[in-house]
């Protein structure tokens, strides 16, 4: 029934149905019986009275499921031919458009509360960890245990740019810059954040794959632990107390950017023969380097690079809370970065950005439950290892063109 | 001059002496080949040729260039390809993927182009996939292109590793018995499929055989190992009338 609704035909829906919401959101609610616009698709407030679930899912099926449905269903023609004619037209175009209908829907969904903007955007950040980490544990193979070590030297390495350029602060003096400026510069303190990371990364590349063997995990490990206690010692930039103050930079149109840029650089990399050598490598190493292909440098190369993702991520991060602190990147964020990983599956660009989505949300839904959120949420990723232990969504190639093209061709052939 | 030559090289497994005295020359265009009983060290001998492992002592040298101490994808680059005795082929990638990756030493869109997808990284990749796609279809595997890899019969691997290796564009290839797990027919066609890439590419072949008459068809000059050393070398009928090596491996083994 909906095999034949493009792409452009389930954004629309949901663009719609995040507007019935803005303007009869609030009413609904009421008539349901419910004390205001369920947050997070209505579960938090299930979870937190029972009563109150029929009126929450019903807001629920109404706001989203019908209007998404029907919506998708009725425009599927027009959609499709509208997909068509944009596909005829340069294709950074049609992207655009899917981009921005989608950037519109998001924005329009999180204005309905502060909430849902930090959870949004801390959603975003969670896949460009993911993906980035994917890079190295899935497309490579390796088992790398430091990224929440990436994400903390580029949230520093991006608020010591933006703190001491920017801001009157109590630690670094008087800012060295007008404030205005620092929405442009914050592009290369993002940046910088990540060259921070992709340097920290050298550390671990050069002695791990020196040779072969499995010493990445227990040096990438210590390496997180590392850089834990160093900053805790590093009283120049708060020590343990953390760091804060950052700039308000980071909205949600540069989060949605960022992420964006990332996955796009990402899918484009391992989709290129030189980004598949990962693959080669991690499957049979000797095969790779007697059909030419310098596996020492493609590793390199692949670690330094999800590290510095893993930077930027972190930049975003500590300018989104506007607040960072050590203790925040240990083994909990390990924890988190790697289920959704091996949750979403390996070696897919979809599997990282589902398994981040879908395990972000999971873990804000649960939140109520607070410390059984920690025993459901292993269950269920044990429970997944047991049935698909590949992820949800492993080896899924991303293929940009005909996620947006239109779906009628099917039915015409046949 | 020689294309490859090999003088007194030796290697030492721990204390196992794997290989001793190895000597050999290859010129271009010219079909070669290593017998000898499982375990004589033939693999080993095309390991230490290709880099995987660093000869103990002994000079290698490859179209005028030393090559002891490079690394393999310098060594595969430099015009040495190779395939393997037990088939080594990247299990979640496509036919296609593993040809356009023996190509890796010549892209020159580097990282910039591998990030941000420029017009010169797209064309790049359509000359070497039509490449690919040319090879695919010499070795009569084409239909196969977009599968992946383990999906595949027996026989059609061994023609993706014959292709791989040839994707590299070298000057003299090695193939570690090529027929080994076949049945006559696939050993037909695959002999067949040799023939066929020296007369059109008309590159060296170094060919390691178990069945004699793989080597007496195709080879013109014939090596017998045994213990890591080699008790004979000469034409295929040399070989098969020697006295020594009859009695070190025809003698325990049939003539197929
Ligand atoms: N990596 C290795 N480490 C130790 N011994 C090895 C290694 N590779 C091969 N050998 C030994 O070297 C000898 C020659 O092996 P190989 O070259 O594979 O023989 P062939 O290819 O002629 O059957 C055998 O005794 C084998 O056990
Ligand atoms: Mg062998």
């Amino acid at each position: 029934m909906f095999s034949h609704v493009p792409l452009l035909g389930w954004l629309l829906g949901a663009a719609i149905a995040v507007s019935l919401e803005h303007f009869l959101g609030t009413s609904l609610a009421l008539a349901l019986g419910l004390p205001k616009i369920p947050v997070l698709f209505g579960f938090v407030i299930m979870l937190k009275k029972p009563v109150l679930i029929p009126g929450a899912i019903l807001y629920v099926l109404l706001i989203y499921f019908l209007s998404i449905g029907v919506t998708a269903r009725l425009s599927a023609s027009p959609a499709n031919r509208l997909a068509a004619k944009l596909l005829s037209l340069p294709p950074w175009f049609s992207v655009a458009v899917h981009l921005g209908l989608l950037y519109a829907t998001l924005h329009m969904w999180s204005g309905m509360s502060a909430y849902r903007v930090i959870t949004l955007k801390l959603t975003l950040i969670a896949v460009m960890v993911t993906l980035s980490l994917n890079v190295i544990n899935g497309y490579m193979g390796e088992f790398s245990c430091s990224h929440p070590g990436f994400m903390a030297l580029g949230a520093y390495g991006a608020s010591v740019f933006t703190v001491v350029l920017f801001v009157n602060d109590r630690l670094f003096g008087p800012s060295l810059l007008p404030a205005a400026l620092a929405p442009f510069m914050f592009p290369v303190a993002l940046i910088v954040g990540g060259m921070v990371a992709a340097l920290g990364a050298l550390a671990i590349a050069i002695p791990s794959f020196k040779t072969r063997g499995d010493y990445l995990a227990i040096i990438s490990l210590a390496f997180m632990f590392i850089v834990k206690s160093m900053i805790e010692n590093l009283e120049v930039v708060g020590g343990p107390r953390g760091l804060s103050s950052q700039p308000d930079c980071a909205n949600l149109p540069t989060v949605f950017l960022w992420t964006v840029a990332c996955v796009w650089i990402i899918n484009n990399f391992v989709r290129s023969t030189l980004g598949k050598a990962l693959n080669a490598v991690r499957d049979e190493e000797t095969a790779a380097s007697a059909m030419t292909v310098n596996t020492r440098r493609t590793k390199m190369v692949a670690f330094l690079f999800g590290a510095f993702w893993a930077g930027v991520a972190g930049g975003l991060f500590a300018h989104v809370l506007r607040y960072v602190n050590p203790s925040t990147f240990g083994i909990q964020k390990l924890a988190e970065v790697l289920a959704m990983v091996y949750f979403g599956g390996l070696n897919s660009v979809y599997g990282s950005i589902v398994g981040a989505v879908g395990l972000s949300l999971l873990s804000e839904a649960l939140r109520p439950l607070e410390i059984l959120k920690w025993i459901i949420i292993p269950l269920l990723l044990i429970l997944l290892m047991i049935f698909r232990p590949t992820g949800l969504i492993a080896f899924k190639e991303f293929n940009v063109k005909n996620l947006i093209a239109p779906k009628q061709k099917r039915e015409e052939e046949m | 001059m020689a294309l490859l030559r090999v003088e007194k090289m030796g290697h030492d497994f721990g204390g196992l002496r794997a290989v001793n005295n190895y000597n050999l020359e290859v010129e271009s265009t010219q079909v070669r080949g290593l017998i000898g009983p499982n375990g004589a060290g033939k693999t080993t001998v095309f390991d230490l040729i290709s880099g995987i492992y660093s000869p103990t002592e002994g000079s290698i040298v490859l179209d005028g260039k030393s090559i002891v101490g490079l690394q393999p994808h310098q060594i595969a680059a430099m015009g040495l390809g190779r395939t393997f005795q037990n088939l080594r082929l990247w299990r979640h990638m496509t036919v296609l993927e593993h040809v356009k990756m023996a190509r890796y030493s010549k892209i020159s869109y580097g990282l910039i182009g591998a990030f941000f997808g420029t017009p010169r990284r797209k064309r790049e990749e359509e000359e070497i996939e039509e490449k690919a796609r040319g090879l695919l279809d010499l070795m009569g595997i084409g239909r196969f292109a977009d599968q992946v890899v383990v999906n595949l019969p027996y026989g059609a691997q061994r023609r993706v590793e014959l292709a791989r290796a040839l994707a590299t564009e070298p000057k003299i290839l090695f193939l570690d018995e090529p027929t080994a797990g076949m049945n006559p027919e696939e050993l037909v066609q695959m002999m067949e499929i040799i023939r066929l890439i020296h007369k059109e590419l008309g590159l060296s072949i170094f060919l390691i055989e178990h069945r004699m008459k793989m080597v007496m068809e195709l080879c013109e000059i014939v090596q017998a190992l045994v213990f890591g050393e080699v008790i004979a070398e000469g034409t295929p009928e040399e070989i098969q009338n020697d006295s020594k090596v009859i009695d070190a491996y025809l003698g325990r083994e049939a003539v197929h």
